[in-house]
């Protein structure tokens, strides 16, 4: 603060994290949605302010897109690579919170589901050691997206692997990932996946008060990554990572390194899917190999286009909009859905090239406090 | 007259060196980089190209190319189109290697053997022919990006504008006459206007070696004159070389100064301004058309 009144010509604000009306706007937003589950919990079913259980499992879900949408925009709509597997990290983080969750239902962890007695497997194999607690399942949430993504982006972007080649790539490696999960004898319940959750840390899974505070987590994730997002890209690191999208080779030339760069961003982003996968999974009760499926990683660009990418709260209105839709169109007209899906997105790359933020920021005279 | 220049530029980079490690910024060393105060030229010379060859399918764009570039010394490079100038450009800066060759940065440091981040930071700047800024940045986060500093992943995500760093800025915009533009998108900027601010760029990074592919192209007279005015502030204190068209533009910037003709990959004549144009192959390929 010091430096700027002391810096005679130039009052350049950087570094300011949100304006004071955008904190405002996100502090409102997450505590109306934060009060949900507890009109759900305090009013009886048929009283006016009564949001059903359904609701509450919706919208929860809902946050865990938008979680993946928001870590899909850090490297799509800020550096500039389209990812078309984040389906992959999306579904490892919940097959780590799927496996602790099947284990904990059980009356003994160690005895093995289903599908490994059909295998003849008396033990669960080396992989899935000591899932069976909580923090070190969790702690797998983290690594396995973000080392997979670490070591895949080293090799891809030591290559200087770009643009629509490298969207092919982890399309590519989505896919194989989708066909070895489907295998039964690899060890992932093939393509019945995990399901028949019962309890997740000694709490029944299904009580609302269980639902109430996995709701409230998935929001304070969700909340916490768009802060972590924001802060990383008001940084100088932020600035480079556009600057990698807009103009790569310049910035070479002037002594970055762009790979180190990429990594960073590409392996957070992995992470913060892998636990919006890992908050998905209790919220739905199953986890199987279609969360990998092409169209789910393609309907997750879908999202950040329409939302607006590079704004970080695009991204999550885009999944919300989207999901909404969907929810509402595969109630009424279910066969028509992909044809409005491909429509939307078509009716948005024409109109709306900066999605919905865009057009507000366009009639609200970009007075919306996310303007960088 | 030189050798009291340079050491008043190696005191100078001594100063920036230590300003550097007391700010703190990570001070870790890696691979590749190095201090730059301590750029051996115990021979007067800052860049020594050897017998470098560049072959792209069959096509030699350099052929036994020699050449060395003295320190704080301003060489104007010319030569008709395909005489392989942007080639050796993209040698010197890492994004060609050669296919034979030696280019050594000072006495001691082989580019070949580093990449383009790694030689932008051991200190020479690159202007391309087209300008190239980032156009979506202002112009000022255009010139922070630039800035000398560790520019590694972690240092720069907590990297914070320091006083005399905004100052730095802050006279790099005078400099360009671009002060009340500083907030405003770079790709807003008329075309010299960006030229100019990838000129700033460069000075930003505090290089030794400045390397202008085309400078003045597509300038208008007044802009044209301008550049040659910023061009002649630099010489001394930065080493540059300068790939021109613009014969007249060479006239202003040379002044008396070592021209070096290229052709067909390998340097025809190398002399003062005059010597060159009286040279009769020079007349034949080039200037007589």
């Amino acid at each position: 603060m010091n430096a700027a009144t002391r810096s005679s010509t130039l009052s350049y604000e950087s570094g300011t994290l949100f304006s004071a009306k955008a904190w405002a706007g996100i502090v409102a937003v997450a505590a109306l949605f934060a009060a949900l589950p507890a009109l759900n919990l305090i009013f009886p079913p048929g009283h006016s302010l009564y949001v059903s259980a359904f609701a509450i499992a919706l919208i929860g879900k809902f946050m865990c897109y938008a979680m993946a949408a928001l870590a899909l925009d850090l490297v799509w709509g800020y550096a500039g690579i389209l990812s078309l597997g984040h389906g992959l990290f999306f579904a490892l983080g919940g097959y780590g919170m799927g496996m602790y969750l099947m284990r904990s239902g059980k009356p003994s962890p160690d005895i093995v589901p289903d599908f490994m007695t059909f295998l003849s497997w008396k033990t669960y194999p080396w992989f899935w050691s000591f899932t069976e607690h909580f923090w070190y399942a969790m702690l797998l949430v983290l690594i396995v997206p973000g080392l997979l993504a670490f070591i895949f982006g080293y090799f891809a972007f030591r290559s200087r692997i770009k643009g629509v080649y490298f969207s092919i790539i982890t399309q590519a490696l989505t896919f194989a990932a989708m066909l070895l999960f489907f295998r039964n004898e690899t060890g992932f319940g093939g393509n019945n996946g995990f399901t028949d959750f019962k309890r997740i840390l000694g709490f029944d899974i299904t009580s609302p008060q269980t639902r109430a505070v996995l709701y409230w987590t998935t929001l304070a994730a969700l909340v916490g990554s768009l802060v972590l997002g924001r802060a990383v890209m008001q940084s100088k690191l932020g600035r480079v990572l556009t600057a990698i999208r807009d103009a790569e080779s310049r910035l070479r030339f002037l002594g970055y390194e762009p790979l180190g760069f990429k990594l960073f961003v590409w392996t957070l982003s992995a992470v913060i899917c892998g636990i919006a996968g890992a908050l998905y999974v209790p919220q739905v009760g199953i986890i199987n190999p279609g969360e990998m499926s092409t169209e789910n990683s393609i309907e997750m660009v879908i999202w950040v286009a329409t939302g607006g990418r590079g704004t970080l709260i695009g991204p999550i209105i885009g999944a919300g909009t989207i999901n909404g839709l969907k929810t509402w169109f595969t109630s009424v007209f279910p066969e028509f859905w992909l044809y409005a899906l491909g429509l939307i997105f078509v009716l948005v790359t024409l109109f709306l090239p900066q999605g919905i933020v865009g057009l507000v920021r366009k009639l609200g005279r970009g007075d919306k406090g996310q303007s960088s | 007259m030189k050798q009291l220049m340079n050491a008043k530029r190696l005191k100078n980079e001594a100063a920036l060196a230590m300003e550097r490690d007391g700010s703190g910024a990570g001070g870790e060393a890696s691979y590749g980089r190095l201090s730059t105060g301590g750029l051996d030229t115990t021979h007067g010379a800052i860049l020594y190209l050897e017998d470098i060859t560049v072959v792209f399918d069959g096509f030699k764009a350099l052929n036994n190319l020699s050449l060395d570039i003295g320190v704080g010394e301003l060489r104007c490079i010319i030569g008709p189109n395909g005489a392989g100038k942007t080639t050796m450009m993209d040698v010197i800066t890492g994004k060609t290697r050669p296919t034979s060759g030696t280019v050594f940065f000072g006495q001691t440091i082989d580019l070949t053997r580093l990449n383009e981040a790694q030689i932008a930071d051991a200190g020479i700047g690159r202007k391309f022919q087209r300008p190239t800024v980032f156009e979506q940045h202002t112009v000022f986060e255009n010139l922070e990006l630039a800035m000398k500093a560790d520019k590694h992943v972690r240092p720069t995500l907590f990297a914070r504008l320091s006083a005399t760093q905004r100052d730095r800025i802050a006279e790099t915009l005078e400099l360009l006459r671009l002060t009340g533009e500083y907030r405003r998108p770079a790709g807003l900027l008329s075309h010299g206007q960006k030229q100019w601010l990838e000129i700033g760029m460069l000075l930003m990074q505090e290089p030794q070696l400045l390397l202008l592919d085309e400078p003045v192209a597509g300038m208008t007279d007044a802009e044209t004159e301008r550049t040659g005015e910023l061009l002649n502030d630099l010489r001394g204190k930065h080493s540059l070389v300068v790939v021109e068209h613009d014969m007249d533009f060479v006239n202003q910037i040379a002044q008396g100064g070592k021209v070096t003709v290229l052709c067909e990959g390998s340097v025809l004549a190398e002399g003062t301004m005059e010597q060159v144009q009286a040279d009769q192959r020079v007349i034949e390929v080039y200037l007589g058309r």
